[in-house]
């Protein structure tokens, strides 16, 4: 395979680099990589693979951009708002460079269709915003022994690893389960949209895990395998914590009991029975439009008050933050039904009422998104 | 003696500062150290299941701590 005079000044930057050469051009060339998650962490890692010449890409995302996204996901712009990102990245992305062959998944990657998807591609970007995917990830790249970037983001800080990459004597380095043989329940697992996240950690992020591929792929230096690297942006520090295989790992330890691919909501779930004695009494979102048409109820509604201008379904607005100065204003003879975003600050507001000695209370199940989702549309989501 | 516990991500809510310094006894184990923090934290019961890393190593519960050790708390973060 011979690159024609048109690549050879494309990527004219990275050719003449020390131990790069037309060699490690020709070699991102044949490869072929696949991006989990065309969003904060997905986004850049899309824009640099894509410049520095990687043959094929993969982009795997059902999701649409939204309003939201834009402050941090910079490949898009306001004009794509409800569009897929998968084909928004690769319209945008052809324009970058149209050596590059992308390939298309329009759909949510699953324990179904993971071993699959991935299969064809030499190395794997996990850009996936939450915790079973993350799993499902990395267990079907330890199955079908490909090499896994792995990143994640959340408020401030970020974390970048390699996973499962092959070594000098032929084993492969740890992976996501070295580190996190368990997950913990999903409400210690806050997301970007419930915990926040500052937008350029993600280009940083994701920057660094497009790094990591490419030398991988070129053949340079010596990567993150076995190292776990903590960036604190907000006071600037970093850290690495060194990771090593865990013979008690369920996919790729002495023993292992994952050989196929598993159920990873109900493994991110946690489990049920451990966790009954400290579950709130809850309501659903249309049992409490129910209850809204029969009689009067008490909605307090725990989010910050500039969240309750943008949407709120007429409860009363009282922050988490300002809940015990401000009992007074909720009665404790009437059912009071609490509520947030998601349900994650609403579970943390009743235990505050619970110790005020508050005995009627109920936590509305997925909060004002599970309104938007199954009462009202017309909500706007944030 | 005294050992340091650095907290990141949500860990960083529930002991409401990025470190903690506890003061234990010789021949401490990570497991025990789990413990004191459920302790002192209840809400840090959901994070039992953590692997920590002490000095920058991760290392299992039976690792037994020295004077001045720095133990890491990382909960995994699903954000991207």
């Amino acid at each position: 395979m011979e690159l024609t005079r048109e690549e050879l000044i494309r990527y004219n930057r990275q050719i003449i680099l020390p131990n790069f050469g037309v060699d490690g051009q020709k070699k991102l060339k044949t490869s072929k990589v696949l991006v989990i998650g065309a969003g904060g962490l997905g986004a850049p890692n899309l824009q640099y693979l894509s410049g520095a010449g990687i043959g094929t890409i993969g982009i795997v995302d059902f999701d649409v951009v939204s309003l939201t996204n834009l402050q941090r996901q910079v490949l898009f712009d306001t004009s794509q708002i409800n569009e897929n990102k998968a084909e928004m990245a690769i319209s945008r992305l052809k324009k970058l460079n149209p050596e590059v062959t992308f390939n298309l998944y329009k759909e949510q990657i699953t324990s179904e269709n993971a071993m699959a998807i991935i299969e064809p591609y030499d190395l794997v970007i996990d850009g996936s915003d939450n915790l079973p995917t993350r799993y499902l990830v990395n267990d079907a790249c330890v199955l079908l022994g490909k090499t896994l970037l792995y990143g994640a983001i959340f408020r401030y800080e970020g974390q970048v690893s390699v996973f499962n990459h092959e070594r000098e004597d032929g084993t492969r380095g740890p992976n996501y389960r070295d580190i996190f043989p368990d997950p913990p329940p999903p409400e210690m697992v806050p997301s970007c949209s419930e915990g926040g996240v500052f937008g350029a950690l993600a280009g940083i992020v994701g920057a660094m895990q497009a790094n990591e591929a490419i030398k991988i792929l070129a053949g340079l230096g010596s990567t993150l395998s076995g190292r776990l690297l903590l960036y604190d942006s907000l006071d600037f520090t970093t850290r690495y914590l060194n990771i090593r295989p865990s013979p008690s790992n369920p996919v790729s330890g002495d023993n292992p009991t994952i050989t196929e691919l598993i159920d990873y909501e109900a493994f991110c779930a946690g489990p049920t029975i451990d966790r009954q004695e400290d579950l709130v009494d809850s309501i659903s979102v249309k049992k409490l439009e129910e209850q809204m048409k029969t009689g009067s109820v008490f909605i307090l509604d725990v989010r910050e008050s500039y969240e309750y201008e943008i949407s709120n379904i007429n409860g009363i607005n009282i922050p988490l933050g300002e809940l015990e100065s401000r009992l007074d204003e909720i009665p404790k003879e009437k059912e009071v039904i609490v509520h947030c975003k998601s349900g994650v600050r609403s579970r943390k507001a009743i235990e505050v009422l619970k110790k005020n000695d508050y005995t009627q209370l109920l936590n509305l199940e997925g909060g004002i998104l599970a309104w938007q989702e199954e009462i009202d549309s017309a909500i706007q989501v944030y | 003696m005294k050992v340091e516990v650095i907290a990141f991500g949500i860990a960083k809510d529930i002991i409401n500062a990025k470190s903690v310094n506890l003061e234990v006894s010789e021949g401490v184990t990570v497991g025990n150290i789990k413990e004191k923090l459920v302790n002192d934290y209840p809400a840090f019961n959901a994070l039992v299941s953590l692997k920590l890393a002490v000095n920058a190593e991760y290392v299992e519960d039976h690792h037994i701590l020295n004077e001045n050790d720095e133990v890491v708390l990382i909960p995994p973060v699903s954000g991207g």
